[in-house]
């Protein structure tokens, strides 16, 4: 299935297979993530890219098992090098929060507790998953607000949250994902809330310490011009299903599936300079609602190429080129 | 900080004013002090005497201001019906109330909060739901009901405790105290329950909705991202950002308990200023009343005032400001 990668679970740092997550509703069962999979490779940057409600957050949120009620897994995998993690007690996958994946929310204004010295919440995090003492724990945070670049950190130990601004607040929250020194950090649009005047630079001091660090990252974004400057990987979701993933420059230059086309040809030039992004196109139609995914293919309504099997069946996930696409256009049509 | 106490103070000054001037309003205009004081055979010449002396020829403002600067000294006339100082029949009768409306209140802020915070954290469970289901009998039984029911289970059919009065008191420091003789204290519990089921059952409900609140919150789930364990979620995180909303309206309830003790009073003539109060009416008794009032008055402001410093002490975004 994910024949480029070629990574088994026990060789990725992060492999994601087949994951279903279900919302049990009075008017049925939806499921917001229907069979996703991917890798993150030690280190790798992965953009998850997709319009509004394809599914993302929840994804994001189920690798860390922090699906708000009633939302729940119900079936799939999620290894953490080699390790799975979508089953564990609650006590380790407490050590998994934090200490081996770290997050970061959309929202600084309301991710940090308004109550609590960010000095404390720092050092509180870094107690928890790193077993220091309580002098050892405040160096490390001190330290976590210099590397994140916070200006006068030792004074600003002892402030609160509402003393900061966005951006040094959201800062602030990446100190925190980081503290405990993850292999992965998770963040889902850690810019969106922020002024569009710091969103480069906070995004650009997340994207430097996890590369000095070997820490790998989820970017969960809409912004193409986010996902070519950052990331090195990209998966596309569509209607909770992963329509394609590969390499960053393939996808949004070279895409291979319909709706990665489309989403590319809609979105005003992505990467300075390049000649495919003229037009600005939409693609006709909207994501589906989760009460009516259409059979088959979830994109298929909105598909010019649409063949017969598209509204039959799903189809799998086959390699094309450098990257795993999940359309009919590049599998082999079986028999009926 | 400064200048918040200072407003705060301020306005605590006007709201008393008010009072003050409804108090002096009843104590002037509510039937004839002259009439009480002296009886139907007093002749002419005594009355004007008396009115005199009562200062009741001055203009009604200087009347008003005179009533207030004898107030704050604590001279708030000479009953009608016994001609004792009120403010003495008031200072004796005190320390009942007081204490009274102090156990009762730590009784319900300590199992207010405690229960609040315990059917918020575990809101699907069976106890948690019991617990909300019997608390809606405590805000719906009017008090002196839950008073009787009371004296009937535990004074009347079980006979384990007293069913009026306030047992032995001992004198401390001047203060005759319920709270350190043991009849005292077995006295103390039914009173102190029934005027303090109401307050526990609101400060319970407003625990609970404002918890289930903040623990949806973004901080409470990121708190969650980082690994920290359900104890030090709820009860590091969540639980003091519940409190800190809800400390004010807290305070105000629970400092309402000393005004509602007038009816836990009156069911268990338990001897404080409520039942004074209650039987000053019986006859009356203006300058009681009055002075009741004002006294009521200046608890409340009192409370609400310091509730409003505790505020600013426990929230770092008012501290700033
Ligand atoms: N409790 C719920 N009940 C019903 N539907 C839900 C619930 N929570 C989420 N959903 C649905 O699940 C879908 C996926 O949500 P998700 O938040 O993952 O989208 P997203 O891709 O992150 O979108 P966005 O870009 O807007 O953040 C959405 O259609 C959303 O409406
Ligand atoms: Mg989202």
């Amino acid at each position: 299935m994910t024949a480029h990668t070629g990574a088994t679970p026990a060789q990725s740092l992060l492999s994601v297979r087949d994951l279903i997550v279900e919302i049990p509703t009075r008017r049925g069962v939806l499921r917001p993530v229907d069979g996703v999979s991917f890798e993150i490779q030690a280190g790798e940057i992965l953009g998850v890219v997709g319009e509004s409600g394809a599914g993302k957050s929840i994804t994001g949120a189920a690798i860390i098992r922090l699906l708000e009620r009633p939302a729940r897994i119900a079936g799939g995998s999620v290894h953490l090098a080699g390790r799975r993690i979508d089953t564990l007690d609650s006590d380790s996958l407490r050590r998994v929060r934090g200490g081996q994946i770290g997050t970061v929310f959309q929202d600084p204004s309301t991710s940090l507790d308004p109550l609590q010295r960010i000095g404390d919440q720092l050092a509180e995090t870094a107690r928890l998953h790193l077993g220091v003492s309580r002098s050892n724990a405040r160096e490390r945070a001190l330290q976590a607000l210099i590397d994140v670049g916070i200006p006068g950190a030792a004074e600003r130990l002892d402030a609160y949250p509402h003393e900061f601004s966005g951006g040094m607040r959201q800062r602030v929250v990446i100190a925190l994902a980081l503290i405990g020194e993850p292999d992965l950090v998770i963040a889902d649009e850690p810019t969106t809330a922020l002024d569009v005047s710091v969103q480069a630079q906070v995004l650009g001091l997340l994207k430097n310490l996890c590369r000095e660090r070997g820490t790998g990252v989820m970017l969960i974004t809409h912004d193409m011009g986010v996902i070519a400057e950052t990331t090195d990987r990209v998966a596309v979701l569509y209607a909770g299903r992963v329509a394609e993933v590969g390499p960053t420059p393939a996808v949004l230059t070279d895409a291979a599936h319909p709706y990665t086309r489309g989403l590319m040809a809609s979105t005003p030039n992505p990467i300075p300079g390049d000649k495919h992004q003229r037009r600005l196109q939409q693609i006709p139609g909207s994501m589906p609602g989760l009460l009516s995914v259409p059979t088959g293919c979830a994109f298929h309504p909105r598909c010019e190429h649409t063949m017969a099997i598209c509204s039959q069946r799903r189809p799998p996930s086959v390699p094309v080129r450098s990257s795993d696409v999940g359309c009919w256009l590049h599998s082999e049509v079986p028999e009926t | 900080m400064i200048a918040y106490i200072i407003r705060r103070v301020l306005q605590g000054s006007v709201v008393l004013a008010v009072v003050g001037f409804i108090a002096f309003a009843m104590f002037r205009f509510m039937g004839n002090p002259i009439e009480n004081m002296l009886g139907q055979e007093a002749t002419r010449l005594d009355r004007a005497a008396l009115a005199e002396r009562l200062g009741l020829n001055d203009p009604v403002p200087v009347q008003y201001v005179k009533f207030l600067g004898k107030a704050v000294q604590g001279d708030f006339g000479v009953s009608y019906r016994n001609g004792v100082p009120v403010a003495e029949m008031i200072v004796q009768r005190l320390p009942a109330t007081l204490e009274l409306a102090f156990v009762s209140a730590v009784l319900a802020v300590f199992f207010g909060i405690v229960l609040g915070v315990f059917t918020a954290i575990r809101r699907d469970g069976v106890l948690a739901n019991i617990v909300m289901s019997t608390s809606l009998i405590g805000v719906s039984l009017p008090t002196f009901l839950i008073g009787v029911l009371l004296i009937w289970v535990f004074a009347v059919e079980l006979g384990w405790l007293p069913s009026f009065g306030r047992g032995e008191t001992a004198n401390l420091f001047g203060w005759e105290s319920g709270l350190v003789t043991a009849s005292g204290l077995k006295s103390m519990i039914l009173p102190a329950i029934t005027l303090g089921l109401y307050q526990m059952t609101l400060v319970m409900r407003l625990v609970r909705s404002e918890m289930l609140e903040v623990l949806r919150t973004d901080y409470i789930r990121f708190a969650r991202a980082r690994g920290l364990s359900d104890r030090a979620v709820n009860f590091g995180h969540a639980l003091k950002n519940t409190l800190v909303p809800v400390i004010t309206i807290i305070g105000m309830q629970v400092g309402q308990i000393a005004a509602f003790a007038i009816v836990t009073e009156t069911v268990f003539q338990w001897p404080g200023v409520g039942l004074l109060f209650i039987n000053s009416i019986q006859f009356v008794d203006i300058p009681v009343m009055a002075a009741y009032l004002l006294l009521v008055g200046v608890l409340f402001v009192t409370i609400n005032l310091i509730v409003d410093l505790l505020y600013a002490v426990v929230d770092p975004r008012l501290r700033v400001t």
